[in-house]
């Protein structure tokens, strides 16, 4: 541990909103998975754009759409540094994963033809579901989904089976933000590789949280979201190898994606302008950027670390109490800050309610990933997602909270 | 009022024994609704009498305690009600009936058990146009 270097307060003065109550209770902020809280540093930036160099990117020849371009532009650097993306060409930014999955989608099935197989698993969320099922209904391709273990871990026996020839494209989450498992993408985009396919890997619960490098994954896309990364809502992050830019077409039409525009016909732009359309969101980029900087100081290795002794925690309160029924893989080591259970008697949702009355934040339902929730014999369940500013401290209230809470409405 | 005064005694009580909770045979109406933010489930199933009364009333799913209260408590309410009144129902006469004030993403918990019910009335009503049966 001796590399392991994490002042928990010191972080937490960084974030003004923890300041705050909720119904007279100091806030306790579970629901990091959703979307997390930011730092001063990415309110200021976003702040500074506004108030000192405002103007389009892109375009204007004046002064403030210089500095606006270039504070957009040394975010996308910012972006590549973190992931060790082989250049910031590599970096597209979108709405967020969700657009970045249909961005693939969309582009990537234009080329399929009937008979072709797209690879997806059960613990996907929504957002690696829909876009697959939309493309299968549109170009006849088939889709096929790889089980978990009970447990869940994904069945990597299976996979390999499923991967066989006409399989396209292998889209897979690196972190259930159900269960929290991580998976060995690595492993799976080799095995993608070995029968011609390329893989595509949701990292929008595990770049905010643990060190992602596409180099050393060998992923051919990866999609994240600003807004669970200490960033704003509505920027997110394809990256994706620059022989796939280059050789897909555009996803949607417009400003800036062009080169040349004639009433017979368009010439695209570079990449990865040629992937966005319009006006982009400068000052969500922007607070991307800083966000970036802000995590790499901290340290994502520390970042890791942190969490890990959270989940750690957590099983020490949590695992063996019997008014709660736990979810997802018991190893720290391949599991996210992400603790999934259910209270005996108690419906997810009414303990959302309740927890809330004590400060608590935590998500409750299906999670917007519903095939999962039902796959391990749920309809509802309750999450409490750590970040960074998390304290042991706090999964103590949310225990004592869960005690007395049964005491008056569980057992059934 | 915070979460610990919504989860009265009445709610929970209907929550653990809900009323009128099973099937029936041949109803008139019958429709499932859901809630897709937390996958509550509602169905209601309705026999009518001659005159266009609920003559039976049973629901059947799965959800948390508002859902389950709600529904429980709003089949006793629409017992030897004309459907024509229960379309008139709305979430003012849902909150009424808990007894409870609730936020607004509880509420659609609170509401769907009216849903379900408004909705299969509908449905029923539609075809009955369509088939020129009476009832």
């Amino acid at each position: 541990m001796g590399k392991y270097r994490f002042d928990v307060k010191k972080v937490r003065a960084d974030f003004p909103i923890l300041g705050r109550k909720v119904q007279g209770k100091q806030l306790i902020y579970f629901d990091n998975a959703a979307t997390s809280q930011k730092p001063a540093c990415v309110i200021d930036a976003i702040r500074e754009f506004y108030t000192n160099y405002n103007a389009n990117v892109h375009r204007g020849i004046h002064r403030l759409s210089e500095e606006a371009t270039e504070r957009y532009e040394k975010a996308r650097e910012k972006v590549a540094e973190m992931i060790h993306a082989g250049s910031p060409e590599e970096v597209v930014f979108v709405r967020g994963t969700t657009e970045g999955i249909n961005l693939v989608a969309y582009t990537f099935a234009r080329k399929l033809q009937k008979g072709d197989r797209i690879l997806s698993t059960v613990m996907e969320h929504h957002s690696n579901i829909v876009p697959w099922q939309l493309m299968s209904e549109m170009h006849g391709v088939d889709l096929d989904f790889v089980d978990i273990t009970d447990e869940g871990y994904l069945k990597m026996e299976e996979l390999k089976n499923k991967i066989r020839k006409g399989t396209r494209m292998v889209a897979v989450t690196q972190c259930s933000n159900v269960l929290g498992t991580i998976n060995d993408v690595r492993t799976i985009a080799e095995m993608a590789h070995d029968s011609g396919a390329l893989c595509l890997v949701d990292g929008a619960q595990s770049v905010p949280h643990m060190p992602v490098d596409v180099e050393k994954l060998g992923c051919d896309f990866l999609v994240f979201s600003g807004h669970k990364m200490c960033g704003p809502t509505g920027i997110g992050v394809l990256y994706a190898k620059k022989e796939h830019l280059e050789s897909l077409d555009p996803f949607q039409g417009g400003g800036d994606m062009i080169r040349e525009v004639r009433l017979t016909g368009s010439r695209w732009n570079d990449v990865p302008y040629k992937f966005e359309a319009g006006t982009p969101n400068i000052e969500g980029a922007i607070g991307l950027g800083a966000a970036c900087e802000y995590l790499m100081r901290i340290g994502m290795d520390n970042i890791r670390e942190h969490e890990k002794r959270l989940i750690e925690y957590s099983f020490k309160k949590m695992g063996d109490l019997d008014i709660l029924e736990r979810y997802g893989p018991r190893d720290p080591e391949k599991r996210s800050g992400v603790f999934s259970f259910n209270l005996r008697g108690v419906n997810a949702h009414d303990l959302a309610s309740l927890l809330d009355a004590e400060g608590v934040a935590i998500r409750s339902g299906h999670l917007c990933a519903q095939p999962l929730v039902t796959r391990i014999g749920q309809t509802s369940i309750a999450r409490a997602s750590y970040y960074i500013y998390n304290m042991e401290s706090e999964i103590d209230v949310l225990v004592n909270s869960l005690k007395k809470i049964y005491r008056i409405f569980g057992g059934g | 009022m915070n979460a610990y005064e919504m989860y009265q005694i009445q709610i929970l009580d209907h929550y653990r024994n809900p009323r009128n909770r099973g099937a029936l045979d041949n109803p008139d109406i019958k429709h499932r609704e859901s809630n897709p933010l937390c996958g509550d489930e509602i169905e209601f199933q309705v026999k009518l009498d001659p005159r266009g009364r609920v003559s039976d009333v049973r629901f059947d799913g799965h959800g948390c305690a508002i859902s389950i209260a709600s529904a429980s408590m709003l089949s006793e309410r629409v017992k030897g009600m004309p459907v024509e009144k229960i379309l008139k129902l709305d979430k003012d006469d849902i909150e009424k009936m808990l007894g409870i004030r609730l936020t607004p993403t509880r509420l659609k918990c609170a509401l769907i058990p009216l849903e379900s019910l408004v909705r299969g009335i509908l449905e029923y009503e539609k075809n009955r146009k369509k088939t020129g049966r009476k009832k």
